[in-house]
């Protein structure tokens, strides 16, 4: 039982070892070690009433030691609380004991995360790519792969090849600037 | 009063008959039943099927017999974003058609990516097949698609019926010839 989320984050760090525990704008993130993801999230789902998963994802600090994060979303239905779980998952261990047994939703968000970034979730009932095809070579949304693409080939299932970028990627630009500097568009052309 | 060859003249079939060439009758034929094999994969195909009803109606230029066995279909209309997972079956289902058969890529995403430069975005589905009318617009409106379909329309006029059978088989045969 949680009634508010103060009592949640109390009960989850009698039991397991938080890292880091960020409080923004009322959401409440906590940094916990990958050894212990699913004992806690066991803990929240049974003990504590999490029961839905609201996304599961990855992220790629790219330079920063350890490389990967998975983040967990979960929600209380009946008090309302949201807590975020966080771990690092460095490039030389990408793997991370799969939640899908506890929240079924689970299942197509890790093999997002396996198909973008590569993470292996150990225990997964049917762990393959879900949006490139199987067999694709490469971890698009990984910082060092190009927007553009890679050329890649796979006889009669389906091949790739860069796409022609002309000034590009058009991605806002981070700052200050004027809408219009900011604006995706192509800065070789005046 | 001039005469009359009673022999060349049937007063039975008068009015009749039209005499034309069979190249041109063909394409008359060809022309005006397009039957569309949609290739929907995106928001374009909201504006094709907007083409197919009430409002625009395709049907008044013969294409109103959207066909979802490529078998049966003359036009495949690319309306969308084809993505590389997508292309080799787009292509498959290309090569299922017979010919004689066109190919419309309508809007920016099938004619050439559009917004999308990215890894999973084929360029262009031009790359894998013979497109014969590009229509532009993110996506097009129906009028822009009625538009090229008219001019595909003009386009089948022009083309000679007969040797246009056999397309591909008879660039095949030039192809092992040289």
């Amino acid at each position: 039982m949680a009634a508010s989320l103060s009592t949640a984050v109390s009960a989850i760090s009698g039991k397991f070892k938080v890292l880091k525990k960020t409080e923004f704008r009322g959401e409440t993130t906590l940094q916990v070690e990958r050894a212990e993801i699913k004992e806690l999230a066991r803990f929240c789902k049974e003990q504590l009433g999490f029961t839905y998963l609201i996304d599961l994802s990855g992220v790629d600090n790219f330079g920063v030691e350890p490389r990967f994060e998975v983040v967990y979303e979960l929600y209380h239905f009946a008090d309302g609380l949201h807590l975020r779980l966080k771990i690092s998952v460095s490039e030389d261990e990408l793997e991370v004991p799969t939640v899908s047994d506890l929240w079924a939703t689970a299942d197509w968000h890790e093999r997002e995360a396996y198909d973008m970034y590569g993470i292996q979730f150990a225990g997964h009932p049917e762990l393959k790519r879900i949006l490139m095809w199987e067999g694709y070579p490469f971890y698009p949304l990984r910082k060092d792969f190009p927007l553009a693409g890679r050329p890649s080939e796979m006889p009669d299932v389906a091949f790739s090849k860069p796409a022609p970028l002309a000034g590009g990627p058009f991605v806002t630009v981070p700052s200050t600037a004027t809408t219009k500097d900011r604006e995706p568009r192509s800065r070789e052309i005046v | 009063m001039p005469e009359t060859s009673p022999v060349a003249y049937d007063s039975k079939i008068e009015g009749n008959v039209i005499i034309t060439q069979l190249d041109a009758a063909m394409n008359w034929m060809r022309k005006n039943s397009l039957w569309p094999m949609p290739m929907g994969l995106a928001c374009c195909a909201i504006e094709l099927m907007a083409a197919g009803a009430s409002r625009f109606d395709i049907a008044r230029f013969g294409a109103e017999v959207m066909r979802f066995s490529p078998r049966q279909s003359d036009v495949m209309i690319v309306a969308g974003t084809v993505t590389y997972k997508m292309a080799l079956a787009v292509k498959r289902i290309w090569d299922q058609m017979p010919e004689p058969k066109w190919c419309i890529a309508m809007g920016a995403c099938a004619s050439s990516g559009g917004m999308y430069r990215s890894y999973a975005v084929l360029q262009g589905i031009d790359q894998l097949i013979p497109v014969d009318v590009y229509i532009s617009g993110c996506p097009p409106r129906p009028e822009a698609l009625l538009e090229g379909l008219m001019k595909l329309q003009s386009k089948i006029e022009t083309e000679p019926a007969l040797r246009e059978q056999k397309r591909e088989l008879i660039s095949s045969f030039s192809d092992t010839a040289n």
